[in-house]
C-alpha cells in the first residue's frame, strides 16, 4: 500500500528518485488534507451505526426508549452495564445464545467434513460420471434456500424433529455443501500428485490418505471455508426463523421482542449487540481468511 | 466407511498404467460421497422437485391449479408491491453498491491508512443482516432525540433554518387573529398613537429566554405605534390580555407592521421586557402581527420508518453492509492491474480522472462485473433486513420477493401453493445470474 501512495502523484515528481526534500514531503501531505478528512469522515460514517447499537445498550432502561444513545456522554454519565447483567438473568436470550453456538459449530464442521470427503472423492478418486457428477452438485448452487423451506416444514414435522437444533444443522449444512465442495475440490487438485501415489504405493488407504495428507494440507481452504459458513450459521434469520419455535437462536429470539420494539429497545440493544460480537472477533481473529474466501467465493 | 479404515491388501503396491482392484476404487469413491449424496439428496434435490410441483396445487395441496398460483403472484396487490419493490432494489443496489466500492477502493490507495478504513467499512460484513437491521431500526428512529440519523439531518436543517424561539406559543385571548403559520395578528386595526397588546401562552419556562424581563405595557408614541409582546400567563390565573406583575416579556420576536392589503411594511424586534415600537408610521390603518417565523416548529424527523420511505431506508442500511464487500473485492482487482500501464497513460500526461475512467475502470470491468452480478443475487434473495428495519406497520409497503414468499407460507396463511410458486419465480430469476457467475468462477478456477 505503501507503494501505491507514489503513484497518485501528477507525472512530474516521477522522475525523482532522490529523497524526497522534508518541504516537500508536507507540502503533498497538506494536498492530501482534504481526501483525508474527507475518507476519515466516511470511516467514521460507517462506525457510527455499530457503536450507536452499543452505546443504546449502556443506556438506563428507562431513559432507552425516550433518548438518544449520545446521551451516554452527558455529564454526569448515566451510562450502565445494567441491561448486559439483566440480559444474562434472561433464560430466553442465554437458551438462545447456547442454540446459536451449538447451530453454529454444528453447520460448520458436518459441512465441511462431509463436502471434504466428497471433494476428495471427486479430486482424486475415479469414477464413472465424475466430471458430470461434479458439474451437477456445483449447478446445485442455484437453488436458493427459499425453495426447500416449504418441503421441509413438511417433512421435519412428519419425523419428528422440527424445532430442533439438528433441523438447523443439517439444513444448514445441506445448502453450504455445495460451495465447500466446488471449493475444496479445486484446491485439493492443486495437491501434488507425487504425494498422493506415494502414500497410495506405501499402502495407506483412502480414508487414511484424506485424514493424514489431504485435511492438514488443504487447511488453508478449510479454514476458510470454516470462518465463512461460522459467520453465516450464527448470522442466520430465515432459516431459524422457519424451523425454530421454541428452539430459537439469538436472532428470532431478538426479533420476538419487536413487536414493541421501542419499549424493549434496553432488552434488543443488548442482546443484538451480543450477537454481533462473536461474529466481530472471528472476522478481526482471522480477517485475512475472511477476505480469501471472499475473494475465491467471487472472483475465483 | 468403516471397512476402508484398515485394509491391508492395499499394501500391494500398483503396477504403473493398470488399475487392479477398480471396483474397490470405486467403493471407496460411493463412502466418500454418500454423505454428501445423502445430505443434497434429500434437503436440496427432493425440496427442489417438489416445490415445483406443489406450486401448482392449492393451498392445502389437495387440488391441482395449474397456474393459478403464479397468475395470483402477478394480481394480488400484496404481491406485485414485492415484485416493484425488488425491481427497484435491482435498479439501485448493485449498482451503487459498485460504484461506491470502486470510488473506495481506489481512493484507499492514496492514503497511509488504508487498512484502518477498509476495517471500517468492511466490518458489517461480518454481523447478520438481521442485527444490521436493528443497528439501522435504532438510527432510523423518527424522533430527532432518539434516531441518530434524524439528529445529524435536524442538526443541519435547524441551522440552514432556525427554528422560532416559541413553536408551541398559542394566543392568550382572541384579540389576536389568524394560525401561527400565517404570524399572529392584532385584532384590531392600528393607528399613529394605538398600543397592541400581544399576548401569548402555552410558553414553557424554560423557553423563555434568560434575558427577558418583566413585562412591560409601554406608551404610546406620538407618530408610531408600540406594543408588548409578552407571556400573558401567571400560574393560579390571572387576567387574560393585562400585562401583570410576574408576567414577563419576550425578547427577540419579530413583529411586522401590515398595511391593509396585509404587505408587510416594516419590522422590528421587541427588547428585554418585550416592547417594541414603530418610531414613525403614514396614517394607517396597519396592523400588527408576530412573525410566523417565531413559530416555526424545529425540524420534526423524517419518517424513515413509515410506509413512503421504508424502501430507502432499508436500502441504506443494505448499501452499509455491502459497501465493503465490494470495495475489498475490488480492491484486490485494483492491486492486481499492471502498475506500468497505469504509468505509462500518467507519463503520456493523462490526468488522475482520465486514467482513472479510460485505463482503470476498463481494466477492472470483469472485477466490476462480477460484484455487480453477486449483488444481484444478493438484492434477490434479500430478506433478513428488510424484516429487521421494518417495522409491522410497514411491511407491506417494504415488501420484497423473499419476504413475500416466508409471509405467504408461514406468515399466518400459510399458503404452500402460492408460497412454493413465489419460491419458484425467485428460483427462475437467480438461475440465469448465477450461471453466469458459476461460469465466471469455473473459468478462473
Amino acid at each position: 500500500m505503501a507503494g501505491a501512495a507514489d503513484h497518485a502523484e501528477p507525472a512530474p515528481s516521477m522522475a525523482a528518485e532522490r529523497p524526497e526534500p522534508t518541504s516537500r514531503r508536507l507540502a503533498r501531505l497538506a494536498g492530501k488534507a482534504p481526501l483525508n478528512i474527507l475518507l476519515a469522515f466516511i470511516a467514521l460514517l460507517w462506525l457510527v451505526p455499530t457503536l450507536g447499537l452499543f452505546f443504546t445498550s449502556l443506556l438506563p432502561a428507562d431513559l432507552a426508549s425516550s433518548q438518544g444513545w449520545w446521551t451516554v456522554f452527558s455529564e454526569p454519565s448515566v451510562a450502565t452495564f445494567e441491561n448486559y447483567s439483566e440480559l444474562l438473568r434472561n433464560d430466553d436470550i442465554t437458551s438462545a445464545l447456547g442454540v446459536t453456538v451449538i447451530v453454529a459449530i454444528g453447520g460448520t464442521v458436518i459441512p465441511i467434513l462431509v463436502g471434504a470427503l466428497a471433494a476428495y472423492a471427486f479430486a482424486w478418486l475415479d469414477f464413472p460420471g465424475r466430471d458430470w457428477l461434479f458439474l451437477f452438485v456445483v449447478a446445485l448452487l442455484v437453488v436458493p434456500l427459499q425453495m426447500a423451506l416449504i418441503p421441509m416444514f413438511s417433512f421435519y414435522n412428519s419425523i419428528g424433529i422440527f424445532d430442533t437444533a439438528l433441523s438447523l444443522i443439517l439444513f444448514h449444512s445441506a445448502f453450504a455443501l455445495p460451495f465447500a465442495i466446488f471449493l475444496l475440490r479445486n484446491f485439493f487438485v492443486g495437491i501434488p500428485r507425487d504425494l498422493l501415489e506415494s502414500a497410495r504405493i506405501d499402502g495407506a488407504s483412502e480414508l487414511r490418505i484424506f485424514v493424514r495428507l489431504i485435511l492438514p494440507l488443504g487447511l488453508p481452504a478449510i479454514a476458510s471455508l470454516a470462518i465463512f459458513q461460522f459467520l453465516w450459521t450464527w448470522n442466520d434469520f430465515l432459516v431459524a426463523l422457519t424451523f425454530g419455535r421454541d428452539t430459537q437462536p439469538i436472532t428470532v429470539a431478538i426479533f420476538s421482542q419487536f413487536r414493541q420494539f421501542g419499549a424493549n429497545i434496553d432488552l434488543i440493544a443488548p442482546a443484538a449487540f451480543v450477537s454481533l460480537v462473536v461474529p466481530l472477533v472471528v472476522f478481526f481473529a482471522f480477517q485475512r481468511y475472511f477476505v480469501q474466501g471472499l475473494l475465491a467465493g467471487s472472483v475465483k | 466407511m468403516a471397512d476402508e479404515t484398515d485394509r491391508p491388501e492395499m499394501a500391494t503396491p500398483e503396477p504403473p498404467g493398470e488399475r487392479p482392484g477398480l471396483w474397490r476404487r470405486h467403493r471407496a469413491a460411493l463412502a466418500f460421497l454418500a454423505p454428501a449424496a445423502v445430505l443434497l439428496g434429500i434437503w436440496i434435490v427432493y425440496p427442489t422437485v417438489r416445490t415445483i410441483v406443489r406450486s401448482f396445487f392449492d393451498s392445502d395441496g389437495s387440488e391441482f391449479v395449474g397456474l393459478d398460483n403464479y397468475e395470483e403472484i402477478f394480481t394480488t396487490d400484496l404481491l406485485v408491491t414485492a415484485i416493484q419493490n425488488n425491481a427497484i432494489w435491482l435498479a439501485v443496489v448493485p449498482m451503487l453498491v459498485t460504484a461506491i466500492g470502486l470510488v473506495f477502493g481506489v481512493l484507499i490507495e492514496r492514503i497511509p491508512w488504508s487498512i484502518a478504513f477498509r476495517t471500517a467499512v468492511f466490518m458489517p460484513m461480518a454481523i447478520s443482516l438481521f442485527a444490521a437491521g436493528v443497528i439501522w431500526r435504532v438510527m432510523d428512529q423518527r424522533d430527532p432525540d432518539i434516531g441518530a440519523l434524524n439528529a445529524g439531518i435536524g442538526a443541519v436543517a435547524d441551522a440552514i433554518d432556525p427554528p422560532g424561539g416559541f413553536s408551541e406559543a398559542q394566543p392568550s385571548t382572541d384579540r389576536l387573529a389568524d394560525t401561527p403559520e400565517e404570524g399572529l395578528r392584532f385584532r384590531r386595526p392600528l393607528q399613529a398613537g394605538d398600543v397592541a397588546l400581544l399576548g401569548l401562552t402555552a410558553i414553557a419556562p424554560d423557553e423563555i429566554p434568560d434575558e427577558a424581563t418583566q413585562a412591560v405595557e409601554p406608551d404610546p408614541v406620538p407618530d408610531g405605534i408600540a406594543g408588548v409582546a409578552w407571556v400573558d400567563f401567571l400560574p393560579g390565573g390571572g387576567e387574560p390580555g393585562v400585562v401583570e406583575e410576574e408576567e414577563r416579556g419576550l425578547p427577540g420576536v419579530t413583529v411586522e407592521l401590515r398595511d391593509p392589503g396585509g404587505e408587510t411594511v416594516e419590522t422590528v424586534e421587541t427588547g428585554a421586557d418585550g416592547t417594541f415600537a414603530f418610531e414613525q408610521v403614514e396614517a394607517g390603518p396597519y396592523t400588527a402581527a408576530i412573525s410566523p417565523e417565531t413559530f416555526e416548529e424545529p425540524f420534526s424527523g423524517v419518517d424513515w420508518l413509515g410506509p413512503s420511505l421504508i424502501t430507502p431506508a432499508v436500502i441504506i442500511a443494505y448499501i452499509w453492509v455491502w459497501a465493503g464487500f465490494a470495495m475489498v473485492v475490488i480492491g484486490a482487482g485494483l492491486a492486481a492491474l499492471p502498475r506500468d500501464v497505469l504509468e505509462a497513460a500518467r507519463t503520456d500526461g493523462a490526468s488522475e480522472a482520465q486514467v482513472f475512467r479510460r485505463v482503470t475502470v476498463p481494466l477492472l470491468r470483469p472485477v466490476l462485473i462480477v460484484v455487480f452480478v453477486t449483488m444481484l443475487i444478493n438484492v434477490l434473495k434479500v430478506f433478513d433486513i428488510v424484516l429487521s428495519v421494518a417495522p409491522g406497520s410497514s411491511q407491506d409497503d417494504a415488501n420484497v420477493i423473499a419476504l413475500a414468499m416466508w409471509r405467504t407460507a408461514f406468515g399466518g396463511v400459510n399458503d404452500f401453493g402460492l408460497g412454493s410458486a413465489i419460491a419458484v419465480l425467485l428460483f427462475l430469476l437467480v438461475i440465469p445470474l448465477l450461471a453466469f457467475n458459476i461460469r465466471n468462477f469455473r473459468r478462473e478456477a
